[in-house]
């Protein structure tokens, strides 16, 4: 399936990564309640990239499972890895003195998410939205 | 360069034209020809074959001055990088293949010719993505200058009650210059309300949720109140999702909801006025 990329190293991708994902989930059919769903969840992924790993990588494809539509987004960087992925996923749990709101916010954001994090062996969070 | 190589150059100028004339046409996916009037073609390319001849007969290094002419006004043609990267291949591919068919290039001299070339072209190249990316660079911070100087100002409305408009993507060096226009308008306007229209916000994550709260906070220590406008129903949505609690500050769908409460915070309404 189709599928695209934005490599995060500076602020400035960020936005990029989101357009791109705005811009799929609208030639996706999604609503425009699902687009900003989806673009806040892309923007919530590859600003913990920037800030936690330095630097990453969003990519967005399409998916279908079983003539459902969707739009699954990658994220994936190369970084420290989190030591405690429970913690990580309560509203509030913050290293870096922020709301703690983008791990569990993105879970909710979604319809699927996924983290495989390794101390010292990079992140790769996984994240479909379904259309319905 | 040496003198046979420069004078077989000069000598062959119009062939070596025509030939990259010719073969420049004919790259594919570069339409910079197709709206050329021919004539114009013509000027053009004799121009950049000048420019790119024009430092061939210093004796060893080309010099910096000659370098810097030539680029400036390559620069000035307005091609996109590429193809001017491809102009140059192109010609010194051309300049060399004349040069053999001449018999001025041979197999004894040939290894001695690659270096002369290389000295010829690679000042050239290097000195035109240079000025490029020089170029580029600079388009880049006068528009980030542009993006500031479009942000954030506090707007007067009514005594007592100032406005912010948001627009546009919010980062962190924004949102450092909201947070000081803000608090510097609260102070010198003596506003007791301020109303933060985010109707132009195209994306609020918890990153804008939490400046935004902070900023909020800080309005709060200089003794007014802020109040969040201009919420979209799927910004509202998401703000929900993420978890972010805005409890603590009113918020209205728009900003003529927030002046009405605005107003009433300040014991003042708007009311019509029956004609006489
Ligand atoms: N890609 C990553 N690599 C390493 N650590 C990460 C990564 N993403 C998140 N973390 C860790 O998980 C914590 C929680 O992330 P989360 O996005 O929920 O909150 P936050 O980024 O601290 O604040 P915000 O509410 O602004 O997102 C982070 O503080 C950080 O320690
Ligand atoms: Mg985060």
């Amino acid at each position: 399936m189709k599928r695209s990329s934005v490599e995060i190293i500076t602020e400035w991708d960020i936005v990029a990564a989101r357009q791109l994902g705005r811009n799929e989930a609208k030639k996706a059919g999604f609503g425009t309640v699902d687009q900003a769903r989806i673009t806040t969840a892309i923007s919530e992924l590859a600003r913990n990239i920037y800030l936690y790993a330095g630097k990453g990588r969003i990519e967005i494809e399409r998916v279908t499972d079983g003539g459902k539509d969707g739009i699954k987004v990658v994220a994936s960087d190369e970084g420290p890895g989190i030591p405690d992925l429970r913690k990580v996923m309560e509203d509030g749990f913050s290293t870096s003195g922020g709301l703690g709101a983008g791990m569990p916010g993105v879970k909710r954001l979604m319809d699927e998410f996924k983290v495989i994090s390794e101390p010292n062996n990079g992140t790769t969070i996984t994240a479909t939205k379904w259309l319905h | 360069m040496n003198k046979i190589t420069v004078e077989g150059i000069r000598q062959n100028m119009d062939e070596i034209i025509e030939r990259w004339i010719k073969t420049m046409k004919e790259e594919k996916g570069e339409r910079f020809f197709h709206f050329m009037p021919d004539h114009l073609i013509e000027k053009t390319s004799r121009e950049f074959a000048e420019l790119m001849t024009s430092n061939i007969d210093e004796s060893d290094a080309a010099s910096t001055e000659k370098i810097n002419d030539f680029t400036e006004k390559v620069v000035r043609f307005g091609w996109a990088i590429k193809f001017v990267n491809k102009a140059i291949d192109n010609f010194s591919d051309i300049v060399f293949e004349l040069l053999e068919e001449k018999h001025i290039i041979n197999d004894a001299n040939f290894k001695s010719f690659n270096q002369l070339f290389k000295n010829w072209i690679n000042p050239l190249r290097e000195s035109i993505i240079d000025a490029y990316s020089t170029e580029w660079e600079r388009t880049v911070s006068l528009q980030k200058i542009a993006l500031q100087e479009l942000s954030a100002s506090l707007i007067p409305v009514f005594e007592k009650i100032s406005v912010m408009p948001l627009v546009g993507t919010i980062d962190t060096e924004r949102a450092k210059l909201i947070m000081e226009n803000l608090l510097e308008g609260v102070v010198s306007q003596r506003a007791e309300v301020v109303l933060l229209d985010i109707t132009g916000v195209p994306v609020v994550d918890t990153m804008v949720a939490h400046h935004i709260i902070q900023a909020a906070d800080a309005v709060r220590l200089v003794g007014a109140k802020c109040m969040l406008v201009g919420i979209r129903p799927e910004i509202a949505q998401t703000i929900v999702a993420l978890g972010i609690n805005l409890h603590e500050f009113t918020t209205k769908s728009t900003l003529q909801k927030g002046m009405q409460a605005a107003l009433g915070l300040t014991n003042r309404a708007i009311v019509e006025v029956e004609e006489q």
